[in-house]
């Protein structure tokens, strides 16, 4: 495997493994926040298997001085937290990694003879403070002295985060922090390990979101009062966000007994006033399929907001895909307009879910958020959210007397009213209805309605997102990706330190921005990267403009694509080019 | 008021000749108009079957959903604007066979909207299978040995879901069946109508006469707080019981118990997000 990153001093890859239920989450939260205190970017992203206790997860932490925001297979500093836990991630370990840990985690060959091999007796120093629990917290000490983390900071935090617990808690904690902040101090002394990362005071103010908050602040500011939802991998914790914010926000998450009443609900809420959102998986979002279907059919609003994990059926719950946008596209029986999003960033993530509510509003259809676990589950810092031009666009009328919910417009969008908001009698149907909402069975009324509903498309296809070209216009080799491998594409061209590679991002991809067959017509060869088995978006592409991209980079195990992993594909296929 | 005001006047009506459907529409316009709820304030939700065409039928706001979903959409519409008088409407195969779950649900969650089932034992539009609510030994073309599943007993469901407003009704029966659906709307809470109804085209064994002979009236004597009677009356072998046999008051509404109309009033399509509060919790994200 290549080494990319062999300039350590700009930025250090951290991997926590360990069972579940052992705390890994914890060392997370805390360092992740600590360390973006003392001034680093940091990013982390996760991997779990589906169950609460055992097995072996993992945590990957990257300190920077520049934002570095996607997933490395390199480990420069590896954690062990229990016996198997470096086997679990063997092939990223290389000689130059750092693993501090107890020797019982340690796998045989590593016992012997290696300086980078650090033996630290987390347990046994937690038991002389009072238990094997403050193992983690010693384990915290000692990492953010490692990266001289200010020990007042470090205090402070463990202060606040174990301040609900009690006294003899909270102070356990900080003697666990001390002992691990000494033995780390003691390492950089002896120069055993020597980290050189410049600090930057402008990171300690910026925010630290995960994904699936930054949908989750999304929706707040798109004016959402009601997220009815049936708990799934990987979105539970948009709605646990929510739900956590409600009485604030006069946002009501309530669990439904299953998607479908969810989207019903949902579609029930809009028809009566408010802004709803679904949240779900592939799974979850198969059993809305016929909701969606009816908010079609109704010209209601409605905002889905779908994180992919791999399928079929169950597949692999915790892990990640890009494998439902073609099911995304195509679902629902019956022909009816929608916008399918797919965020890139942490930043797109909250601006497009914003948006998906005033245009759901505006085309009266459904508008997809198309993330992903890998997404959802991955928390970095950012400059900040701007809200100062956000409103919530109003397009609700009041009706009149004489008010046809379905009347005929140029456009085909008619002005939507909702009961008890005027004189007028709102009327939606499941089944094809004339202008005032009421059944029919006539064959020209039903074209019209046909006509009237496709014909929004015309004008939800003039406000396309266009793809986002990174790098140079005079590209010969240009990259395709869309959704969340926007970071790992870009961060793992800018290695290949080459000027004829471009990489062209897509947030919204359906429908498809007009300018795509000229950005692929312009380049001598096209690569699609996708986080599926099938180049599901490779299809789109071609369904729209007729154009095959010849050359593909997939995975579909069930992890997110690593910078080596996109840098080594693409510089083989420029390279065999050449 | 007047039950004219709901009159849709000259439309094309798409039930049978003789159908239950068509007393049940005229009960429902007198009782809104005796109760004064005007049409724009109503909004009937419906699923589909033939039952499920009844808002198409009077003057209302109507949400006509998907098979078996009318009971979600119309808990959301109420949560969203409680001012609303919300009635969901459809017949016994869309609540009680594919909207089962939500039937079970609703319950629990007790929106305070009113639900009436057309229950007529056999499904009309699909041309005549089975019901949930079908009785033992009802035979079809497609039930071709009879029925041999334990008809569906929505009284005694709702019962042992400590529903909080559980009536029968017959829609041979005017006056009594006006009475019970004015206690229903009035309720606060879930309040399940199931109003018994012939289909003259499709079920010979449950005819007007035959739900005649086999239905009695709760005698005024009845106490519809006592759950272990009810429930006796909902499972008693014999003659059907009419009337209100369950009712809860002392439960509190889903749209209540969600909190957010305690301080404020408003509607949801009124309430703006507070972007004030957003940038605080925004920045609260900075030094986390």
């Amino acid at each position: 495997m290549r080494n990319l990153l062999s300039d350590k001093r700009d930025s250090l890859s951290i991997v926590l493994a360990g069972e579940a239920g052992q705390g890994i989450q914890t060392v997370e939260y805390i360092l992740i926040r600590v360390l973006k205190l003392a001034g680093y970017n940091i990013s982390s992203s996760k991997e779990f298997m589906s169950r609460i206790r055992g097995g072996t997860n993992s945590t990957e932490i990257r300190v920077s001085s520049k934002r570095v925001q996607a997933f490395t297979e390199r480990i420069d500093i590896l954690v062990p937290l229990n016996k198997g836990a470096m086997r679990h991630v063997k092939e990223r370990i290389s000689p130059d990694t750092i693993i501090l840990g107890e020797k019982e985690n340690f796998q045989k060959d590593y016992k012997q003879s290696r300086d980078n091999v650090i033996d630290i007796p987390f347990s046994q120093i937690a038991s002389e403070i009072g238990g094997r629990i403050y193992a983690n917290t010693v384990a915290i000490g000692l990492i953010s002295a490692l990266f001289r983390v200010e020990a007042e900071i470090l205090k402070d935090f463990i202060k606040k985060h174990f301040s609900g617990k009690g006294g003899k808690i909270i102070r356990n904690n900080i003697e666990a922090g001390n002992k691990g902040y000494e033995i780390g101090s003691d390492l950089l002394h002896s120069q055993k390990i020597k980290i050189e990362i410049e600090k930057s005071s402008k990171v300690i103010d910026e925010i630290l979101l995960s994904g699936a908050e930054a949908i989750a602040l999304g929706a707040v500011a798109g004016g959402c009062n009601f997220l009815p939802f049936y708990p799934m991998s990987p979105s539970t914790s948009l709605a646990v966000f929510c739900a956590q914010h409600s009485q604030e926000f006069s946002l009501v998450v309530e669990q439904a007994e299953d998607e479908i009443s969810a989207i019903n609900m949902a579609i029930g809420a809009w028809y009566a006033g408010a802004r709803a959102m679904v949240t779900t998986s592939g799974g979850g979002f198969a059993l809305m399929v016929e909701g969606l279907s009816l908010a079609g059919m109704l010209e209601t609003p409605v905002v889905i907001h779908l994180g992919q994990r791999p399928g079929p059926a169950t597949g692999l719950p915790t892990r990640t895909e890009q494998g439902d946008l073609e099911f995304v596209f195509r679902a629902g029986h019956g022909e009816f307009p929608r916008i399918i999003f797919a965020p890139g960033t942490i930043e797109d993530a909250f601006y497009l879910t914003q948006k998906s509510f005033n245009l759901a509003d505006k085309y009266q259809i459904p508008v997809f958020i198309l993330t992903d676990q890998y997404l959802l589950d991955s928390y970095y810092n950012i400059p900040s959210l701007d809200i100062s031009g956000m409103k919530i666009e109003e397009y609700v009328v009041k009706t009149n007397r004489d008010y046809k919910r379905y009347r005929l417009t140029e456009d085909g969008i008619s002005p939507r009213g909702i009961p008890g908001f005027g004189q007028g009698l709102v009327v939606v149907d499941s089944d094809e209805h004339d202008d005032q909402g009421h059944i029919t069975e006539d064959f020209e009324a039903r074209t019209k309605m046909v006509d009237k509903r496709l014909k929004k498309l015309d004008s939800l296809r003039k406000e396309v997102i266009p793809p986002e070209l990174v790098g140079s216009k005079d590209y010969k080799t240009l990259v395709i990706g869309w959704g969340s491998t926007y970071n790992v594409i870009k961060e793992a061209i800018s290695y290949l330190r080459r000027d004829d590679i471009s990489f062209l991002h897509f947030k919204q991809v359906y429908p498809l921005h007009p300018d795509t067959p000229g950005y692929i017509k312009k380049s001598e060869q096209c690569v699609i990267v996708e986080n599926n088995a099938t180049s599901q978006f490779g299809n789109l592409i071609k369904l729209f403009t007729g154009m095959d991209i010849g050359k593909k980079i997939l995975k579909y195990n069930g992890l997110p694509f690593s910078l080596e992993e996109v840098a080594d594909n693409l510089e083989k296929i420029v390279m065999s080019r050449a | 008021m007047d039950a004219e005001m709901f009159d849709m006047g000259d439309i094309d009506i798409a039930w049978c000749p003789g159908c239950g459907n068509f007393s049940i529409l005229d009960i429902l316009k007198e009782t809104l108009s005796e109760l004064k709820i005007r049409p724009e304030n109503l909004v009937l939700v419906s699923g589909i079957g033939q039952a499920a065409k009844i808002p198409h039928y009077l003057k209302a706001n109507v949400f006509n959903g998907l098979h078996g979903r009318s009971l979600p959409a119309a808990t959301a519409i109420k949560f969203a604007n409680p001012s609303l008088v919300v009635i969901a409407e459809s017949g016994d195969g869309c609540m009680y066979g594919e909207g089962g779950n939500h039937f079970i649900h609703a319950i629990r969650r007790n929106p305070d909207i009113t639900i009436i089932v057309h229950n007529n034992m056999v499904y009309g539009l699909t041309k005549g299978q089975a019901s949930p609510t079908s009785g033992l030994g009802f035979k079809t073309l497609l039930q071709v040995e009879g029925v041999f599943a334990e008809p569906f007993n929505p009284l005694a469901v709702a019962v042992a879901l400590d529903a909080s407003f559980v009536a029968r009704a017959y829609c041979g029966d005017r006056t009594e069946t006006k009475g019970i659906l004015k206690k229903a709307i009035l309720h606060k809470g879930f309040a399940l109508v199931d109003i018994f109804q012939p289909c003259v085209t499709y079920n010979k064994s449950n005819t007007y006469g035959w739900f005649k002979e086999n239905t009695y009236y709760l005698e005024d004597s009845y106490n519809p707080q006592d759950r272990q009677e009810a429930f006796k009356r909902a499972t008693g072998k014999g003659k059907l019981a009419l009337g209100a046999i369950y009712i809860n008051s002392n439960k509190s509404s889903f749209e209540e118990n969600t909190g957010i109309y305690q301080k404020n009033k408003e509607p949801l399509y009124k309430r703006k997000p507070d972007w004030g509060k957003l940038s605080s919790l925004i920045d609260s994200k900075r030094r986390v």
